[in-house]
């Protein structure tokens, strides 16, 4: 099949950026957006350019690295897919498709499609944790977890921190990252002791860093490879008042 | 050269409490005075880094991700084993001690297997504390499933993605140390050399892999925690970074390579399906316990699946493993996949195909039980391959998922190189020649929580650290080094890309040190690999510079290492003359097609030794003794 990608071409976070469009012959429906990729950076370098820059890792939707926009859209136009996982069977033969990079203050880009989420490490480190050192647990059936329960915090826990939720936000807001850490902690009897504090501090540094507020639209949501539901930020919303009355 | 393993004297079961009790402790208050650097961020990594900054040293942590949170085991789909004998059936330290014995066919260590079996059930303690939502039954108790190849129940699962939450468990672990300020984290740097100074690890060359920038490191230990090699066949289960660049530089400074030729090819992984294929994706082993594995009876049966009536299918495995059916351990599982391929019964476009078909399972449990175990891995099955796994069967076929081989270790997890540790995959490990599934995530874990904690303290404790700075000749010479390769790679600009290298080298090594070996062919393979190699050096073409964010730069000096330990595998895999586990020779099999090892012979860890490129590597031996778990021919009849 034929394609064209119209790709963000940036050197630097200070360099000007454009679009360049490269016509693809050798597309095949069976190959992820990412091979497609680098069936182009093989062109590329077989004529002496760079080829264009974009994160990846494992190729199979968990480790979170990749991720730009396809026309528009974070992830591109399939329910639930990262981009190395998308197959060039979604897209009709001879259709253009514009890719750029995440677009957020929170993420600034490094080069091409490839941008910094530093920020979502820093906010992590804030409190997105459950303090407890090595060698001081109790027994694992200790505690005893409601199965329900248990397979909430897991809806939350799946979240792969790829950053599609924030580009994919009007306000660039990094509600639903926040909000499944805390959701992912808070309603697990163990996360019980710090869930107020995670919650103030993690909403303080989500803010710090630059992201949008949350405005209730659910694109972050739609754009969500791993499905993370939106009651993940009501959640973080109740958590965050109870906390800050609490932890006064 | 001789090796000390420091195996503890004493019973086995008493071993690892003797070892504690003789190491000396660094007082609580000289920890701050000590520096350590870890390299990797993954379940063994990340768990070190974290554990170490929470007893107080000074650590730097590197990954070349952008993030921890991105260390391949985050991949690990079906679980993790522990001998908590939860589900009362029989289970026990012992037990996963000796199946892990058995399952590694007698090639490794008795005293590490048996520690990793006894930390097993602290680390799911560990785990459920810092919040890892594993499955759990109705009444609130951790549930379990049995798992490839174990006839008990001892493995602790979230879905499918156990690897990821352990991960984010330690990587949550990690950041609150950087967050109190014990851990420094550096993301996107990778290492580039290691910093020996009077025989002793005291840093690392790393390159900053947006600015470009060649920096050095110092402190008064080093750990390896990069995890495994697969990636030398370019189409492997692994992360397109996993590399083997650490362990491989830190090897050409003088840590032996162990066990290079024990590599693991996972059964269920999707087939390659074209010319462009960049990876290969598994297929959690745990779908064996409801899927059934078959193919047609008749050579070359191009029917749909569900037009080969029940009698003219070949469910191969339940047919020649009554016993244990379709979980028969990874290596016979995916031998015996090969061997129906080549025999003309393989499916799919390519015939290099088995069917997994869980038709009964759903007619039997339903369609929702299925579901709710499986759900994120059939989807994942349909987003590829485009086909519907609850109404067509799955085709699978073996791929490289694991190498078992690695740096060699003592039972301090200390490398040849004193004050160089090396944890989780990236050591030679406990595996043997072969891993048990759910074993990998236990063994990353309890090396990094559990075990190079307290051995760093006993070495540091019994050392005396001289100070070290960016002027001492070892230093300048291994950032020379560094700089060298770096240089020589981008001036070759020839007219072949770095990435048609590395396929055409995985070609090689698959074709001939995969999942079936010969002396011959081993031969072929060598010869092959150095003309490669030697035609990449003239002949390779980097574009960009090297001092921007430049991943063609960063492939090629991956790619570079890659040559050379593929050489060094196909000479242990041509020194090793018998059968074993993943390392199958085809002069050396019983009349039935299975393993067949040589116990009297090869009953040793084969360490090798750098000795310059194009000479031939020192072999030294580590004689393995069997005094618990007796040599058998491995029956899963």
């Amino acid at each position: 099949m034929r394609v064209t990608l119209k790709i963000w071409r940036q050197k630097g976070r200070t360099d000007p950026g454009k679009f360049v469009s490269y016509p693809m012959d050798s597309a095949n429906p069976d190959m992820s957006m990412l091979e497609c990729l680098d069936v182009l950076n093989e062109t590329l370098t077989e004529k002496g350019e760079e080829p264009v820059a974009f994160e990846h890792d494992c190729r199979e939707g968990i480790c979170g690295s990749c991720g730009f926009m396809i026309n528009g859209v974070a992830h591109g136009p399939q329910r639930a897919t990262t981009v190395c996982q998308l197959t060039m069977r979604h897209f009709k033969d001879g259709e253009e498709l514009v890719i750029e990079p995440w677009r957020a203050k929170g993420f600034p880009l490094i080069k091409d499609l490839v941008v910094d989420r530093a920020a979502f490490d820093r906010i992590i480190a804030a409190g997105g944790y459950i303090s407890v050192s090595t060698g001081s647990a109790p027994d694992g059936n200790a505690i005893l977890i409601s199965k329900p329960v248990a397979d909430r915090s897991m809806d939350a826990a799946a979240c792969i921190g790829c950053g599609a939720c924030v580009a994919a936000c009007p306000n660039a807001s990094a509600a639903l990252f926040t909000g499944a850490k805390i959701a992912h902690l808070g309603i697990l009897p163990q996360g019980k002791p710090e869930r107020d504090l995670r919650a103030v501090r993690l909403v303080a540094q989500m803010n710090e860093e630059g992201f949008g507020g949350c405005t209730n639209i659910g694109e972050c949501m739609a754009a969500c490879p791993k499905e993370i539901p939106l009651e993940v930020i009501a959640v973080m919303n109740r958590d965050y008042l109870g906390g800050s009355w609490r932890v006064r | 050269m001789e090796l000390d393993s420091r195996i503890p004297s004493g019973p086995i079961e008493k071993k690892w409490d003797k070892a504690r009790f003789d190491m000396k402790l660094v007082n609580p208050a000289n920890k701050r005075k000590h520096s350590i650097i870890v390299v990797g961020s993954g379940l063994a990594g990340g768990a070190a880094a974290a554990t170490l900054g929470e007893l107080g040293y000074q650590v730097s942590c590197f990954c070349f991700q952008d993030s921890p949170r991105r260390a391949h085991s985050i991949a690990a789909q079906g679980g993790i084993n522990a001998a908590k004998n939860y589900q009362n059936d029989g289970d026990s330290i012992y037990r996963l001690f000796y199946d892990t014995v058995k399952g590694g066919d007698f090639r490794a260590r008795e005293a590490n297997v048996y520690r990793l079996a006894q930390i097993s059930v602290n680390i799911i303690d560990q785990c459920v504390a810092q919040g890892v939502p594993f499955a759990r039954e109705y009444g609130g108790t951790l549930t379990n499933r049995s798992f490839g190849g174990a006839q008990v129940s001892r493995t602790f699962y979230a879905r499918g993605q156990t690897g990821q939450q352990l991960l984010l468990g330690a990587y949550q672990a990690l950041e609150r140390q950087v967050q109190a300020g014990s851990v420094t984290m550096y993301a996107r740097t990778e290492m580039l050399d290691l910093i020996v100074i009077d025989g002793r690890a005291r840093g690392i060359v790393t390159r900053n892999l947006v600015t470009g920038e060649i920096d050095t490191h110092l402190a008064d230990a080093v750990i390896l925690g990069t995890g495994g090699y697969g990636n030398v066949f370019f189409l492997s289960t692994n992360a397109k970074g996993s590399n083997v660049t650490a362990c491989w530089r830190t090897h050409k400074r003088g840590a032996l390579f162990a066990n290079p030729c024990f590599t693991q090819i996972h059964p269920t992984c999707i087939p390659v399906s074209g010319e462009y294929q960049s990876k290969l994706t598994l297929m959690s082993e745990s779908l064996r316990n409801d899927g059934r594995i078959w193919v047609p009876q008749q050579k070359g049966d191009k029917r749909r699946p569900d037009q080969i009536p029940e009698g003219e299918r070949d469910y191969y495995l339940e047919r020649r493993y009554p016993s244990f059916g379709n979980l028969v351990p990874r290596d016979v599982a995916s031998r015996n996949a090969k061997a129906v391929c080549d025999d003309g019964h393989g499916v799919g476009e390519t015939g290099l195909g088995v069917y997994l078909d869980f038709a009964e399972s759903i007619k039997r449990l339903g369609r929702n039980v299925i579901e709710e175990r499986y759900g994120n891995l059939f989807d994942m099955y349909q987003r590829i391959t485009d086909d519907d796994p609850y109404k067509v069967p799955m085709r699978i076929y073996p791929a490289i998922h694991y190498t078992m081989g690695g740096l060699w270790v003592d039972y301090h997890l200390m490398s040849t190189i004193p004050g160089l540790f090396v944890v989780g995959e990236a050591n030679f490990s406990d595996h043997g020649a072969n891993r048990l599934g759910a074993s990998a995530l236990m063994q990353g874990l309890s090396d990094g929580y559990f075990i190079v904690p307290y051995t760093v303290g006993d070495y540091l404790a019994s050392n005396k650290f001289t100070s070290v700075n960016e002027s001492h000749p070892e230093v300048r010479n291994a950032v020379a080094c560094a700089q060298q390769t770096i240089q020589k790679l981008l001036a070759i600009k020839g007219k072949r890309t770095v990435d048609s290298y590395h396929r055409e080298l995985g070609k090689i090594v698959w074709d001939y040190c995969g999942m079936s070996r010969t002396a011959a062919g081993l031969n072929t393979a060598i010869e092959q690999i150095r003309a490669l190699r030697d035609e990449y050096w003239e002949n390779v073409n980097v574009p960009g510079s090297g001092a921007d964010l430049n991943q063609s730069l960063e492939k090629a000096g991956r790619v570079a290492d890659f040559f050379e330990l593929a050489e060094l595998m196909c000479i242990d895999a041509r020194e090793r003359n018998e059968s074993c586990g993943g390392h199958f020779r085809e002069e050396y099999q019983t009349p039935e097609g299975e393993a067949q090892r040589d116990d009297e012979k090869y009953s040793y860890a084969a360490a090798w030794g750098y000795r310059g490129y194009g000479n031939y590597p020192e072999l030294v031996k580590e004689p393995l003794e069997f005094e618990h778990v007796h040599p058998s021919q491995r029956s899963y009849k």
